[in-house]
């Protein structure tokens, strides 16, 4: 099967999928008890701007019909109105969704600078003094909780040291960069864990593989062999890894966004659910579930570029 | 051996028998975990102040031999509220952690044991799940019900077990055509038999091994929302609130946040010494059962 | 029963017994030479001495076969020549291993890689997982040259196809891009074996290269092994479980057990003449078709605990004529005929047939 038909195959799948996520995304919005529009006007409506409201968002129809509405909207990019803001949400979203997508990026990016070095020496010295050290040193800054640690952090470097900006999001090239350190190292750090422990694992089953010994045996050096071809086999689950624990980072996200009043879209659920605004709501929520979908996806692929014996199966 | 008991892999009988030849971690962790237990039951007794107790007249204190923990922006000794914590954090953990586990595992191994379209069904919903970022999910549910730890209780109870199921599934995948399975399909038993009595203590291996992630994954939840004002009501102990709002106060009273946080670190990091302990010890046992 | 009886049911025809080799004489000269090596694995506070005071010469152009069950340490044996064997958990007692005039257990980590590949190459068993599966295979095969040795990128695939075709690949320019799982178990160990000649080593330790392929290609593999060696005069030792792979490719046979060698002879000696318990029980294991259906020959007992250092001949306890002596005196490797040798306190008895 080539690569065309993979991808298709694949795409295919997801369809089922972001069906149920809309679904859920839908039916969590809903089912509020009591009249979402109230609610988000913290009951200061009369009743004909109810009417109005309800007539705009199409809460009069039927239950079926309002899911069908929604998700061929969706579809064509619609996603609703923003009764609080009186705007697409689409068009709020679409402002915050970039700042997200480099805050994620650049976590991720961070995360695998910590974990790469630091998995390889324990898998090197296995069962020695350091690699105790560092799986420990991984206990801690899994059981850190983010917000907490992107505090100190912000004690630390923000305002003892005062050397990096600790909220908003900048306005130049160079400002941004700035800006976006402290947040992407704290949920960095809250991932490296969790890729350190994998990547060791990795690297250690990597290093008894046959063709290890197969390659010592052809008289290439330690540091030949341990590049060539046990870290590039090793590093194959790491775009999984990170793929899988996307939703992870899209919580730490939420979170240190919120902390760090960072302009994206978790800061924007933070806001929306405070003030009730359901359409926000229920629009982040699919979009958040397609980007996590979109990840996989994109991981799966470069998966296969690396090994192509998934296309076999 | 007879196959009966091989078959059973009983984890607690395996386990109980060696205590002195429990991995390191897991004695280190337990050991903290029972203190953690032990201070959180024992609160009342270790410290002189009330959780709710404020004391105008004492606010944002610094750490002293008289509140070791400083005081907050009540006038509440810190310490105590941290204590008292104890009892929020960990039960919260604790249920939301193994209660999805039972129902997540038994959902898991029964499709996956089955077959055809269970098992379709399943891994449909398994994937739609899993899809879903697990904070986001548990906002969203938490924006629909309203805060309060009860509903974070429920939004997880709806959500977590796809985790378990995922893993029971796996594991029961592998075990289902193994051949002390097919031996007692022809003795007659019947499945439900099979599965709960033979099956299902050989596909939780991992569950468990998982489950002290979980556990301190979860306090993290609660910590996380609380701290996002989304969980539990103030004046209640729990720690993330308490972060929350010590936040204001970082420049003069930066213990107020950093302190709670540093039992949330101690707490997970004693869970997560268990399942590392845990997870050495079950490999052990997996190689040894085969 | 008798040992006469034993020794007549036994008997292979001579004519089997070195096929591949009824033309040919090899020079008596040593080109690898093990004196007293010891090889022990420490783990967990057990020891196991998985190499027993091992001493051998391999002869210049020879095809030696080492015959043992599993744990008789052949194995390790060929690791250890090639210092493969990551220490802890394995620790070389004693001995030397001397090679081109060098003692390769003194080598330095450097000195030991510039052998490896280049003067002595290893072919390992399981082709499936000898090669690298996110690397195509013209690549692995030429690696050694490329880093090692003076070929260069450009030259690098018509270099890989060449030794593919040498090794009986069919098309060779259009599958030396492939990768390993494209391929069959077979043709991939022939890729092996390309990758093993490559830089022409003087010796080949080719450790069961054939027992993970199925029976139709084992032939065709062994085949090749030794078409290559007599085009090239490489000396190969050949580790194998199975007699009936040995009795065809080679000169001569080392039978281990126990981490020791218990008999050393040319292969038609071995198969007509054994000189060892041990060896007998192998020989007689063996079902012969033409023969009339008898219950299957086993040897009795359990192998051997490596972990136990008692005195005395390993395979007392499973001997059909073991004698007090055996349990106690110090055993060797000794010549009992002109170029047979036994590790055997009774191989004379065996070699002049008559009753224990």
């Amino acid at each position: 099967m080539n690569l065309l038909n993979y991808i298709a195959g694949r795409i295919l799948q997801m369809f089922p999928v972001v069906i149920g996520v809309s679904l859920i995304s839908f039916l969590a919005i809903h089912l509020v008890p009591g009249d979402p529009v109230q609610l988000m006007m913290h009951g200061r409506a009369t009743p004909e701007t109810l009417q109005a409201a309800h007539a705009k968002l199409g809460l009069d129809q039927p239950l079926p019909i309002q899911y069908w509405n929604f998700i061929s909207k969706a579809a064509m990019g619609n996603l609703g109105i923003s009764i609080i803001q009186n705007a697409a949400v689409s068009k709020i979203v679409g402002e915050r969704l970039l700042p997200t997508i480099i805050l994620l990026v650049a976590s991720a990016v961070f995360a695998v600078i910590i974990a790469l070095p630091l998995s390889v020496i324990a898998a090197k010295w296995a069962d020695r003094p350091i690699d105790h050290i560092i799986r420990l040193g991984g206990v801690l800054g899994f059981a850190m909780p983010p917000f907490w640690l992107g505090i100190i952090l912000m004690l630390f470097f923000g305002i003892f040291l005062d050397w990096l900006p600790i909220s908003g999001y900048g306005r130049s090239f160079g400002d941004r960069l700035q800006h976006l350190i402290l947040p992407a190292l704290t949920i960095a750090l809250f991932l490296a864990p969790i890729l350190i422990q994998s990547l060791r694992a990795a690297i250690l089953d990597v290093m008894m593989a046959d063709y290890i010994e197969v390659a010592r045996a052809k008289g290439l050096g330690p540091w030949r062999i341990l590049v060539k071809h046990a870290l590039r086999n090793a590093l194959m689950p790491v775009t999984t890894i990170l793929a899988v624990n996307i939703g992870w980072l899209l919580g730490g996200a939420v979170v240190v966004e919120y902390l760090f009043s960072f302009p994206g879209l978790g800061s924007l659920l933070i806001r929306a659910v405070g003030q009730r605004d359901y359409p926000v709501i229920q629009g982040l929520s699919l979009v958040f579930a397609i980007l996590v979908l979109i990840v996989n996806l994109l991981s799966d692929l470069s998966y296969i570029l690396i090994d192509k014996r998934v296309l076999q199966s | 051996m007879s196959s009966e008991e091989a078959s059973q892999g009983n984890l607690v009988r395996h386990m109980g028998g060696e205590l002195y030849r429990w991995p390191m971690t897991l004695k280190i962790g337990s050991a903290i975990l029972v203190a953690i237990v032990l201070a959180g039951l024992f609160a009342p007794v270790l410290t002189p102040y009330g959780p709710f107790t404020q004391d105008l007249s004492n606010t944002l204190l610094a750490p002293s031999p008289a509140h070791p923990f400083g005081t907050d922006n009540f006038g509440r000794d810190v310490l105590t509220r941290v204590l008292y914590g104890i009892r929020i954090n960990l039960p919260f953990g604790f249920f939301t952690t193994y209660v999805p586990l039972v129902y997540g595992i038994i959902l898991g191994a029964l499709a996956s044991y089955w077959g055809g379209w269970c098992d379709s069904l399943l891994m449909r919903v398994l994937d739609v799940t899993i899809a879903f970022p697990f904070l986001i999910l548990i906002i969203v549910i938490v924006a629909t019900l309203g805060p309060g730890i009860q509903n974070i209780y429920l939004a997880i109870f709806l959500t977590a077990w796809t985790m378990y199921a995922r893993l029971a599934r796996a594991e029961m995948l592998v075990e289902r055509n193994k051949d002390y399975i097919l031996a007692a399909r022809n003795l007659g038993y019947g499945p439900g038999r099979i599965v709960f009595r033979h099956a299902i203590p050989n596909v939780v291996n991992s569950s468990i091994v998982f489950s002290m992630s979980d556990f301190v994954l979860n306090i993290l939840l609660l910590s996380g929302l609380s701290f996002l004002g989304l969980g539990v009501a103030p004046p209640t102990p729990e720690w993330g609130a308490m972060i929350a709002e010590g936040r204001d106060f970082m420049l003069e009273a930066w213990w107020i946040s950093t302190l709670p946080g540093l039992a949330l670190v101690g707490t997970g990091t004693a869970l997560c010494l268990i399942g590392d302990g845990l997870a050495q010890r079950l490999g052990e046992r997996r190689y040894a059962l085969i | 029963m008798g040992l006469r009886n034993d020794l007549a049911s036994a008997a292979m025809p001579l004519s089997s017994a070195g096929t591949y080799h009824s033309g040919r004489t090899t020079a008596e000269v040593p080109i690898l030479e093990i004196e007293n090596l010891t090889v022990e694995f420490r783990q967990r506070g057990r020891t196991v001495r998985a190499v027993n005071e091992v001493s051998l010469s391999v002869f210049k152009g020879e095809t030696l076969g080492i015959v043992g069950e599993s744990g008789s340490g052949k194995s390790v044996l060929c690791r250890t020549i090639l210092r493969l064997l990551p220490s802890p958990p394995a620790f070389i007692q004693s001995g030397e291993i001397h090679f081109a005039g060098r003692n390769l257990l003194s080598l330095t980590e450097g000195e030991i890689q510039s052998v490896r590949g280049a003067e002595i190459a290893m072919i390992f068993q399981n082709p499936m997982n000898a090669l690298n599966p996110i690397w195509p295979i013209g690549d692995q095969i030429t690696e050694g040259e490329r880093v090692l040795g003076r070929l260069r990128s450009s030259d690098a695939r018509q270099r890989a196809t060449e030794l593919l075709r040498r090794v009986g690949i069919p098309s060779p320019e259009l599958r030396v891009d492939e990768y390993p799982h494209q391929w069959s178990g077979g043709m991939v160990q022939r890729a092996v074996i390309a990758m093993a000649i490559a830089r022409e080593p003087k010796l080949i330790l080719a450790d069961e290269p054939t027992t993970a392929l199925d029976v139709t290609i084992q032939d065709q593999i062994l085949a090749l092994l030794m078409e290559l060696q007599e085009a090239t005069s490489t000396t190969l030792i050949l580790v194998s479980h199975d007699m009936a792979v040995v009795a065809e490719t080679c000169d001569r046979v080392a039978v281990m057990y126990a981490g020791r060698i218990v008999e050393l002879a040319r292969t038609a000696d071995v198969f007509s003449q054994p000189c060892h318990p041990y060896s007998l029980g192998l020989l007689q294991s063996i079902p012969r078709i033409d023969a009339e259906a008898q219950s299957l020959i086993s040897i009795s007992g359990q192998p051997p605990d490596l972990a136990g250092f008692s005195p005395g001949c390993s395979f007392a306890p499973r001997c059909k004529f073991v004698a007090p002596e055996c349990r106690n005196s110090k055993i060797t490797l000794r010549e009992v005929k002109p170029g047979h040798f036994s590790a055997c306190l009774k191989a004379e008895n065996m070699v002049e047939g008559g009753r224990l």
